[in-house]
């Protein structure tokens, strides 16, 4: 049995295992599309592609960070009050991120203004947090932080390259929708600029993975 | 694991003294840099309602070229009187601030650009409420206080891509060479006005489709700060 175990804690810090907790989350766990968790921010920070960057990296660290902590305190935390102590965890890690970019990315953390405080309540923190801190090492709990803050992104940023090209047509803050096409009669679409438009987009990419991913789709 | 009710109190509060700490140190260490950033920001603001480029300058020099243009800054009262002087502290008023004390007490920046073509320009700050949250910006005067120089908008949280553009130069940008008196020296402000309402050239310009409630702000906030700098701008008008 001590046998097992002294393997266990040698496992590679890259192995199969903790890479799937990376990968996964892109896939078939993905917390946006499949857990749907995670999606009045994906509606809020989406309109421009830099603050969604910025968002995705903050709540990458935070779920990262926190992951980590919880899982070196896991055992010492006593289970009447651990959702009590994941909030104190959360609250802190999200503090200090906010108040260091407000001191070296200024502009940025203007635009985020209130999100960066409400990564607190992103229910994919707590998710995690519960489901899988919780439960298991420090490392992997770190990699899964990682993967799921990624997972997160990677929508809240498709999403903003969608509503940032028809909503104002714009990439990345720079005009890509030639003058000639204004001129020819086309309007940016002030839909897409608006939290509408955003579930919308988020429902069509849920659409198209369970299209491409069949054992997503319930049986009945 | 079932833990006993003194282990728990003791857990929280070895927790919260720590995270206390914590978050006190970071604070700590990072609130120069952060009052830093407003006070570069102010000086960046400042600079553009002025049409000093300023961009691209990085944000170490922007206070070299903030004492390059803006020689002097006085506050005055709303009886136009000049009631504070010092530089510094002038700089360190905020209009937000003013704006809510009785108007005998207020004390009203402005600050004196010479710029590059030898003249001066007259910057007062300005502060008033859009449609979701406050707007704020700079606006600037030619020699005879009349003359829109240049100016800058910003805003807490209007729509993006409504009444958000009102920090965008195709908004900002009508407004210079405006004037805000008429020719008997009333003050009428700028007109911000919708598309087919009637226009007088030399005090109005266009109102952003779809940000409607925006745009009134500004004008509400232009034409409300100035009211209070009137007496001072009326002893210096040229017309």
């Amino acid at each position: 049995m001590s046998d097992v175990k002294v393997k266990k804690e040698k496992d590679p810090w890259f192995s199969p295992k903790n890479l799937s907790l990376l990968k996964k989350p892109f896939n078939i766990e993905n917390p946006v599309t499949v857990q749907v968790l995670g999606i009045c921010s994906a509606l809020a920070v989406t309109v421009q592609m830099k603050p969604a960057i910025v968002m995705a990296l903050s709540v990458t660290i935070v779920t990262a960070f926190s992951n980590l902590i919880i899982a070196l305190i896991r055992d010492s935390i006593p289970s009447r009050i651990r959702i009590i102590v994941q909030l104190v965890v959360v609250a802190a890690l999200v503090i200090i991120v906010d108040q260091i970019l407000k001191a070296y990315v200024y502009d940025v953390s203007k635009k985020l203004s209130v999100f960066v405080g409400l990564i607190i309540t992103n229910c994919i923190l707590m998710g995690r947090l519960e489901a899988f801190a919780m439960a298991n090492k420090p490392w992997p709990s770190f990699i899964d932080g990682i993967g799921n803050g990624l997972g997160y992104g990677i929508i809240l940023v498709t999403v903003a390259f969608f509503r940032e090209l028809l909503g104002s047509g714009k990439f990345y803050g720079m005009k890509v929708i030639p003058d000639a096409f204004y001129k020819a009669g086309y309007v940016d679409n002030g839909l897409m600029i608006l939290p509408p438009m955003a579930l919308m987009t988020i429902g069509i990419i849920i659409w198209i993975q369970r299209w491409k991913k069949p054992e997503l789709q319930e049986k009945n | 694991m079932e833990h006993s009710n003194k282990y728990i109190f003791i857990y929280s509060l070895v927790m919260v003294v720590l995270v206390a700490v914590a978050l006190t140190i970071v604070a700590v260490q990072l609130k120069p840099a952060q009052d830093n950033n407003i006070r570069i920001e102010k000086m960046q603001n400042i600079l553009s309602s002025v049409n000093i480029p300023i961009t691209g300058v990085p944000k170490g020099d922007v206070i070299n070229v903030y004492n390059k243009y803006i020689k002097t800054a006085f506050a005055v009262n709303v009886a136009g009187e000049i009631c504070e002087t010092d530089a510094e502290k002038v700089f360190k008023i905020e209009m937000a601030n003013e704006l809510k004390k009785e108007p005998a007490q207020q004390q009203l920046p402005v600050f004196v650009a010479v710029l590059d073509k030898g003249d001066s320009a007259y910057i007062v700050p300005l502060r008033g409420k859009g449609l979701w949250g406050s707007i704020w910006g700079y606006i600037s005067f030619k020699t005879d206080y009349n003359t829109v120089e240049g100016c800058i908008f910003d805003h807490k949280s209007e729509t993006p891509g409504l009444g958000a553009e009102i920090n965008q130069e195709w908004f900002q940008k009508p407004l210079f060479g405006k004037k805000i008196f008429d020719e008997k020296g009333e003050l009428v402000s700028i007109g911000i006005m919708k598309k087919g309402q009637p226009k007088n050239e030399a005090h109005d310009v266009d109102a952003i489709s779809g940000g409607t409630i925006t745009s009134k702000g500004v004008q509400k906030m232009i034409k409300d700060n100035l009211t209070s700098y009137q007496a001072y701008f009326k002893k210096h008008l040229k017309s």
